[in-house]
């Protein structure tokens, strides 16, 4: 997946988890529960939601990695590498 | 035949084993939540008599907050459910009132209505309590090992007038707690919040709406729910917990068993015991009357009652091993919530403690005239707080402490369960855990909330590498 496609995903994926925000001016490098509403309970739902549309396993200390969109982009790249975008499951 | 091996078991098909489950089943967990009865909803259930439905439980879900606020527990729960709040068709409520010999107090959805009707009745406490609401917004009631803390005691270093605390924790108690005379101070300040802060609603269709969203949602995920499945045994070796036996003698295996029967309860069924302070498990006595004009109709408006017949107020069981206390209580005119149409006739209800070992000792006869005796006396004994049903009344039932216990499971036909809390949904033995009321969260939210978080700690952010 390229940058663009990363960040897509991981859009679509606070959007199924918080339909009611507004995704369109994120600043990829704020922090995203700086941003919109997004509590502890719904990082763990993004990481779920990347176990089960990509199979990508992140273990527990490493949630902060996701804190920013760079973030996301940064450590997921490498476990999307060859994985397609898959939006609106 | 090999034995079905599952994800994670779930016990009981309450609001917190409903929750649980589509938490499980949202992420593509092999789950099968398991109830004894016909029916789901546990203390939360509905049944029909004479052409009407009735609710056991639900006098009113807490914690309707404003749509705009969502940082709040319901709107939490709603999004980890992903569940649109409008298919809940809430209704609010009129407003409620918490009425003691000397004063009363009126509160509504949002808390003005609450801060003012506090100004005119306790003039004096105004900045008092003013610093009490800063406390209970400022406090965080999740953080990790805190302290057990009275909420008397709390109240009173606060110097709050005593009449005014008694009044609030009249209502705190009786919407969440477990222990005889106070309450936990995180769950006062959980409960001040879910009723002052934010306040009541009512789905449209009472508490079979909920339900059936619920079981809507956790099928359509293709979670398993099995009915009539009571589990008999909990089979455990020296790793911890791993299957479950059913009544009818099925096993089901499972590493990961997340229990809302209790946790006295749980331990039996794995062949435990729990060490516990000996104190008494509240429950209640509750009459429904059926009248023929809605209670606004005789000039009763208000939504929720919460009453004491005497200034200092005492949560807790009939004094002298009684059936029922008539010291204290609370009412609920379900026909005072905002509806569509004008209804056409009344449901008004009044709960007050009940001793649940009086009411076990009963033989059938008895039974059966101590409820209709009861019903009589708690009608009379709150005339003066609201109108008597009775002679308006065209359908009467009733619930006790029996009925609870045969409908649920639980010890002594506990309504908020044990006293002693786990909060960390830790049983002792490994793979088991508790969920709702005895993992410490009450009332429809709470508890499913408690179905949510244990659901995400022990089953999913656990075992998801
Ligand atoms: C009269 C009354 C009024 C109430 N009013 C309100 C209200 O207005 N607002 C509010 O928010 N809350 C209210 N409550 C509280 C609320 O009902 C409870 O806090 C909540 O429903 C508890 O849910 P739970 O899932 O923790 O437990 P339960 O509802 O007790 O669920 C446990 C389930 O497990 C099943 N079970 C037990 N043992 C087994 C077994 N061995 N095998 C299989 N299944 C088993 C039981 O049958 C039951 O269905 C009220 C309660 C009562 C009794």
């Amino acid at each position: 997946m390229t940058r663009e496609e990363i960040i897509e995903a991981i859009k679509d994926i606070i959007h199924t988890i918080a339909p009611d925000e507004d995704l369109s001016n994120l600043n990829t490098s704020e922090r995203l529960r700086d941003q919109i509403e997004l509590d502890s309970m719904d990082f763990l739902d993004i990481v779920m939601e990347l176990r089960k549309r990509y199979g990508v396993q992140i273990p527990e200390e490493e949630y902060k990695e996701l804190a920013t969109l760079d973030g996301c982009v940064a450590y997921l790249g490498p476990k999307l590498a060859g994985k397609s975008l898959k939006v609106g499951v | 035949m090999s034995t079905p091996r599952y994800d994670a078991i779930v016990l009981g098909a309450g609001f917190s084993g409903l929750a649980a489950g589509i938490r499980l089943a949202q992420f593509d967990r092999k789950v099968v939540v398991l109830e004894r009865h016909a029916l789901v909803g546990g203390l939360n259930s509905y049944y029909k008599r004479a052409g009407r439905r009735f609710d056991t439980g639900l006098h009113a879900l807490t914690n309707v907050a404003l749509r705009s606020e969502k940082a709040t527990p319901l709107a939490r729960l709603l999004r980890q459910l992903r569940i649109d709040r409008d298919v809940l068709e809430l209704r609010e409520q009129s407003f409620s009132e918490i009425v003691f010999p000397s004063a009363r107090l009126e509160f509504g959805n949002g808390f003005t209505r609450l801060s003012e009707s506090v100004e005119r009745a306790f003039p004096a406490e105004r900045d008092r309590f003013a610093r009490l609401v800063a406390d209970v917004r400022a406090f965080d009631p999740f953080a990790p090992d805190l302290a057990d803390r009275s909420s008397r005691v709390e109240l009173r270093e606060r110097g709050l007038d005593p009449i005014l605390a008694d009044m609030l924790l009249c209502a705190a108690c009786w919407y969440g707690s477990a222990e005889v005379d106070d309450v936990d101070w995180r769950d006062f300040v959980v409960l001040f919040r879910s009723i002052f802060l934010e306040g009541f609603a009512r789905p449209a269709g009472g508490v079979k709406t909920l339900l059936d969203v619920l079981v809507k949602r956790y099928r359509e995920l293709g979670g398993e729910l099995r009915t009539k499945s009571g589990v008999q045994r909990i089979l455990r070796d020296e790793r911890g917990a791993r299957a479950v036996v059913l009544d009818d003698g099925t096993v089901l295996e499972s590493d990961c068993i997340l229990s809302s029967a209790g946790l006295a309860e749980t331990l039996a069924l794995a062949g435990g015991t729990l060490d516990e302070r000996a104190a008494p498990r509240l429950s209640f006595f509750e009459t429904s009357w059926i009248t023929r004009e809605p209670q606004r109709a005789v000039g009763h408006e208000a939504t929720i009652t919460f009453f004491s017949r005497a200034d200092r107020f005492r949560y807790g069981p009939p004094r002298s091993g009684e059936l029922v206390s008539l010291e204290n209580g609370v009412v609920c005119c379900t026909d005072n919530y905002a509806s569509d149409a004008p209804p056409d006739e009344g449901l008004l209800r009044i709960t007050v403690p009940a001793n649940p070992r009086a009411w076990f000792q009963l033989d059938e006869d008895a039974y059966v005239a101590a409820k209709a005796r009861c019903s009589d006396t708690i009608a009379a004994a709150a005339a003066a707080i609201v109108p008597d049903p009775r002679p308006r009344a065209v359908f009467t039932d009733a619930f006790t402490p029996r009925t609870i216990r045969k409908y649920t499971g639980h010890v002594d036909g506990a309504v908020y369960g044990s006293p002693a809390k786990r909060r960390d949904g830790r049983t002792g033995i490994e793979n088991l855990f508790v969920i709702g009321t005895d993992q410490g969260l009450v009332g429809i939210v709470g508890t499913m909330l408690s179905g949510v978080l244990m659901a995400n700690q022990h089953a999913l952010a656990a075992r998801s590498a």
